[in-house]
């Protein structure tokens, strides 16, 4: 187990930038997460770290040692891959066993290596098959066992459950972050899939275009997240942008939406947002989860409002609206019960304390 | 929360980082010093034909520096292909081979549509079976063949031994099942919806054999054709057997037994022949090669 | 029984019309147009190269101006014949011994091949694939001549380093290394663009995962490539071994079997005998000769091949 730091790292690929300057610094034990939109540059971070990739620029350094080009197999790393990467023609314990008889570990230890991991995975009937007979559930198990038995400096996963079905996927993640609550191997951990960032990690690291956007705990960036790709990045459905401006009426500040609507601030608020010109454009960004019906009585900060519904999705625990506000589509989950429909209007109400106000040039959030 | 308990009671190695960048260098300066050495071996007798056929008999005897020519001279090329003699070589293995690669061609490509979209009784066997025809070598079949066609020619008349077109019946045996092979390979990697989106669009058997499966894998007809066309043309044996009289001989056979009279041998228009001789697979080889190695790799990987 | 006579006649009335109307029906079935598609094929086999096999036995049995039969009685000539063991044993050396070189250099050059950047790849590849294209007989003329006693090019090189003229062609042994060299010259790039193929089949990521577990260059070519080749390795091989085995262009031309019959192989004896010594049916024999050897090859091999199927 050590630390893990990136200093500056930069790749490039004959004139293209792909990682553009990362700085880094993962704590030992630590599980941090990658995540990004396609091409963000998160796996060839990930790649660097593991030496698969030249590092165009910058340090990484594993355990304080700078290992820009030290070969993979001298990093004491170790990884499982989005294809699993199993040596089809050895069975799952030769597969497990491979780097330790490379080392020429001795035949006991091995044996009891095996033994452990495979007890950990729930694979340990399956020791003696070919990678052929295993599903894609079992195959990934044992290329964690492979990383496990190793007992390396750092694990790194690329992308490991984007092959495997949606059920099996959320059963993977939990067993992912069993192993990790066991072994306390700092884990770096590269995902296109938010809630996987989300559920798992100690840290995000949130990627775009070859940069970091923002670095956090998973409650951070829900929250408070610095820009609106951020924003827009985490949580499912995602947040809700829309256009609106500041004005004061009668010496309190308030959002105006349209011409009807118009919220005015929460307390705290009011005092944040107090030096933004009122002519700049603004973005509101509110969660769907902070758009439900209105309800009976009222609460500081919460405000109410008509709305009339395009499309209702019923989920059966939540029904997800879909209205128009300003030209912008809002999405709001109101109750199953709560009398939606196509079509038909429906009094909603607006939790602006967890309200966002963005820039709509910068994409800063206020 | 049990912590694992995985203890490092492993052989500790000394930590000696190696280096990636140096181990690639290296990994390259041997890569390109071992495949110079293969250059040279594999492309010296080539360049040795090469050399030899510029150079006059009185330099060739002189016995001066082989490797280098001092004088050199196109006379044994234009001896060559001023000579009837020769150039009815070459006329006769081009048609030869010509004709068979057409043959070859109408053969196995509706065999290998066949075999490899439609299931026929016995479509399996027949499949295994133009495989297994592979063990059996020419050089089992040329005494069985060269009986059958001396007993036809007595019984019908008609003249089967030492007549250049008995090599059309015969060169096919050695090129149809490969290129069906080739073919089928091709075929079967063309995705089963395009048949089901013809049918729908009304096409029969056939037309979807020559406007969908034709054009789509052409690259495997070409690479088909060249095989066909260049172990026609580098056959040896055959001809060798079947063929005797001077106006029926194919290249191979011709530059070997007409160039060698005896004990004479005019080594500059011997090696001249043999480099005309083989030309036309090298200029296919040179302008199509990848479907050259497309044709050689598809039996393999694909099979 | 008289009845069912009756019955059985009246029934098969109206099947031989049933039978006529569906005759047309056969013939525009799916499964007879594809038949006939694959007929050409299956007739020239047939008649090309399954009936010549068994005419080929026909003949061995039978004597040489094939008037009477004589059973195994050319096989036992045969078997009494010195050249004739000479023969089999030159035959099965020459194979194994070339196959074996040429898969090794072949696989080598393939792997050096592969690791130079794809750019240069064609170009290395296009070269080193010559000796394969240019048709065996005329590159066997070439390698004549460089073997020749008096004017030898290797020879003259030799001089230079003190090493005495060398009877390439002349020497029963030395004849026996030019034959199986000039074999391994011609077909060792068949090997190379097979492996290379193969090479290029071999997911990255297994080489991946090889180099975090901690494997070198050469861990990772005995424990990820080559198992993974095993298939091609073992069907490229027994090709070879057929087409080795069964040569006939080389020994020929370079040789003509000598000297003193010690190059001569099966193909190359049975020309002597069969054709030149217008003795068709002990030619017969002695080609036949190489098809159980032949055969036992093929089924240890494609036995290995159908025993581990498809790993991937």
């Amino acid at each position: 187990m050590a630390e893990v730091n990136l200093r500056k790292v930069i790749k490039r690929y004959d004139e293209v930038e792909a990682v553009r300057g990362i700085d880094l610094d993962i704590a030992d034990h630590e599980f941090v997460v990658l995540v990004g939109p396609s091409g963000c540059g998160k796996s060839t971070t990930l790649r660097m770290i593991a030496g698969l990739e030249d590092i165009s620029g910058g340090d990484i350094l594993i355990g304080g040692d700078v290992v820009n080009d030290v070969p993979p197999k001298d990093r004491d790393i170790a990884m499982v891959f989005q294809n699993y990467a199993l040596y089809p023609h050895m069975t799952v314990a030769e597969n497990m066993s491979f780097g330790l008889r490379l080392k020429r570990y001795p035949k006991a230890e091995i044996k009891s290596r095996i033994d452990e991991a495979a007890r950990m995975l729930d694979i340990v009937e399956l020791v003696d098959r070919k990678p052929k007979q295993l599903s894609g559930g079992q195959r990934q198990r044992v290329a964690m066992g492979r990383a496990i038995v190793r007992n390396p400096k750092v694990f790194l996963f690329d992308e490991p459950l984007s092959n495997l079905d949606a059920k099996l996927r959320v059963q993977m993640r939990i067993e992912i972050k069993k192993v990790h609550q066991k072994v306390r191997t700092t884990t770096v951990y590269v995902t296109h899939d938010q809630v996987e960032a989300m559920t798992l990690a100690d840290r995000v690291v949130v990627m775009n275009h070859g940069r970091i956007e923002q670095i956090g705990t998973p409650t951070e960036l829900y929250h408070h997240p610095a820009t609106r790709f951020v924003a827009s990045f985490i949580g499912s459905p995602a947040m809700n942008f829309i256009p609106c401006q500041l004005e004061d009426a009668a010496g309190k500040p308030q959002v105006r939406i349209s011409d009807k609507i118009a919220f005015p601030l929460p307390a705290a608020r009011a005092a944040r947002y107090q030096k933004i010109p009122r002519t700049d454009k603004l973005l509101l960004g509110i969660r769907p989860e902070h758009i439900t019906e209105a309800s009976a009585h009222s609460e500081p900060g919460v405000e109410s409002f008509d709305a009339v519904l395009d499309v209702t999705e019923p989920m059966g625990m939540e029904t997800l609206i879909y209205f128009t506000l300003q030209g912008a589509q809002v999405c709001g989950r109101v109750n199953p019960n709560a009398g939606a429909q196509d079509g038909a209007p429906l009094r909603l109400a607006v939790d602006l304390n967890n309200m966002h106000l963005l820039n709509e040039v910068t994409g800063a959030v206020l | 929360m049990t912590t694992l308990t995985i203890d490092k009671a492993g052989p500790t190695r000394k930590t000696k980082y190696g280096s990636m960048s140096r181990d690639r260098a290296w990994a390259l300066r041997w890569s390109y010093f071992f495949l110079v050495i293969f250059a040279v071996f594999f492309l010296t007798p080539p360049i040795y034909m090469l050399i030899t056929s510029l150079k006059t008999s009185a330099e060739i005897s002189a016995a001066t520096n082989p490797w280098w020519v001092f004088h050199p001279t196109l006379e044994n090329y234009i001896g060559l292909l001023t000579s009837n003699q020769f150039l009815r070589f070459f006329w006769n293995s081009a048609i030869v081979s010509i004709f068979v690669v057409s043959i070859t061609m109408l053969i196995s490509v509706p065999a290998a549509f066949a075999l490899s979209r439609m299931r026929f009784w016995g479509s399996t066997v027949l499949g295994t079976g133009v495989f297994l025809t592979y063990l059996i070598p020419e050089t089992l079949l040329f005494i069985p063949l060269f009986k059958m066609f001396a007993v036809i020619g007595d019984v019908t008349g008609i003249q089967l031994i030492n007549r250049w077109y008995v090599l059309l019946i015969i060169y096919p045996t050695l090129t149809v099942p490969f290129c069906t092979w080739i073919m089928i390979g091709y075929f079967a990697s063309i995705p089963k919806e395009l048949d089901e989106a013809a049918l729908i669009d009304g096409a029969s058997w056939f037309q979807t054999l020559t406007r969908i499966f034709i054009p789509v894998a052409l690259p495997g007809l070409i690479a088909a054709t060249i095989f066909a066309f260049t172990v026609s043309w580098a056959q040896f044996l055959y001809p060798l057997v079947f063929t005797t009289s001077t106006d029926q001989l194919v290249m191979p056979v011709g530059i070997i037994t007409t160039l060698i009279k005896g004990d004479v041998f005019n080594w500059g228009q011997i090696m001249t022949g043999a480099l005309l001789g083989a030309a036309p697979p090298l200029i296919i080889y040179a302008f199509l090669m990848d479907y050259y190695i497309a044709g050689l790799t598809a039996g393999a990987t694909k099979g | 029984m008289a009845d069912v006579a009756l019955q059985s006649s009246r029934t098969a009335g109206t099947q031989t019309a049933r039978k006529q109307s569906s005759l047309r029906s056969v013939l525009n079935r799916k499964s007879t147009i594809a038949f006939l598609m694959a007929l050409p094929l299956i007739v020239l086999i047939a008649t090309l190269v399954i009936y010549p096999a068994f005419y080929a036995i026909h003949l061995a049995t039978l004597n040489k101006s094939m008037a009477r039969f004589i059973g195994l009685g050319n096989f036992e000539f045969l078997f009494k014949r010195e050249t004739f063991w000479l023969v089999v044993k030159q035959s099965c050396i020459f194979a194994i011994t070339a196959v074996i070189f040429k898969a090794v250099i072949g696989f080598i050059v393939a792997h050096f091949v592969h690791n130079i950047p794809a750019k240069g790849q064609r170009k290395w590849r296009g070269m080193l694939l010559v000796p394969w294209v240019i048709p065996p007989a005329m590159s066997t003329l070439a390698w004549l001549w460089l073997f020749d006693p008096s004017y030898s090019a290797f020879n003259y090189t030799l001089s230079f380093f003190g090493i005495g003229p060398i009877p390439w062609t002349g020497d029963p042994y030395w004849a026996r290394f030019s034959v199986i060299l000039v074999n391994i010259w011609v077909g060792a790039p068949f090997f190379m663009i097979m492996y290379l193929a193969a090479l290029k089949s071999v997911p990255d990521q297994l080489y991946e995962a090889a180099a975090i577990d901690g494997a070198n260059w050469w861990q990772r070519i005995w424990y990820v490539t080559l198992p993974m080749m095993r298939n091609i390795i073992a069907i490229t091989t027994l090709f070879s071994l057929i087409v080795t085995f069964a040569n006939f262009d080389i020994v020929r031309i370079l040789t003509a079997g000598g000297p003193l019959d010690h190059t001569h192989i099966f193909a190359t004896w049975a020309f002597r005998v069969g054709i030149e010594g217008s003795d068709i049916p002990l030619g017969a024999s002695v080609s036949l000769f190489m098809v159980p050897i032949l055969a036992v090859a093929a089924i240890f091999i494609l036995r290995d091949i159908s025993k581990r199927g498809n790993e991937a």
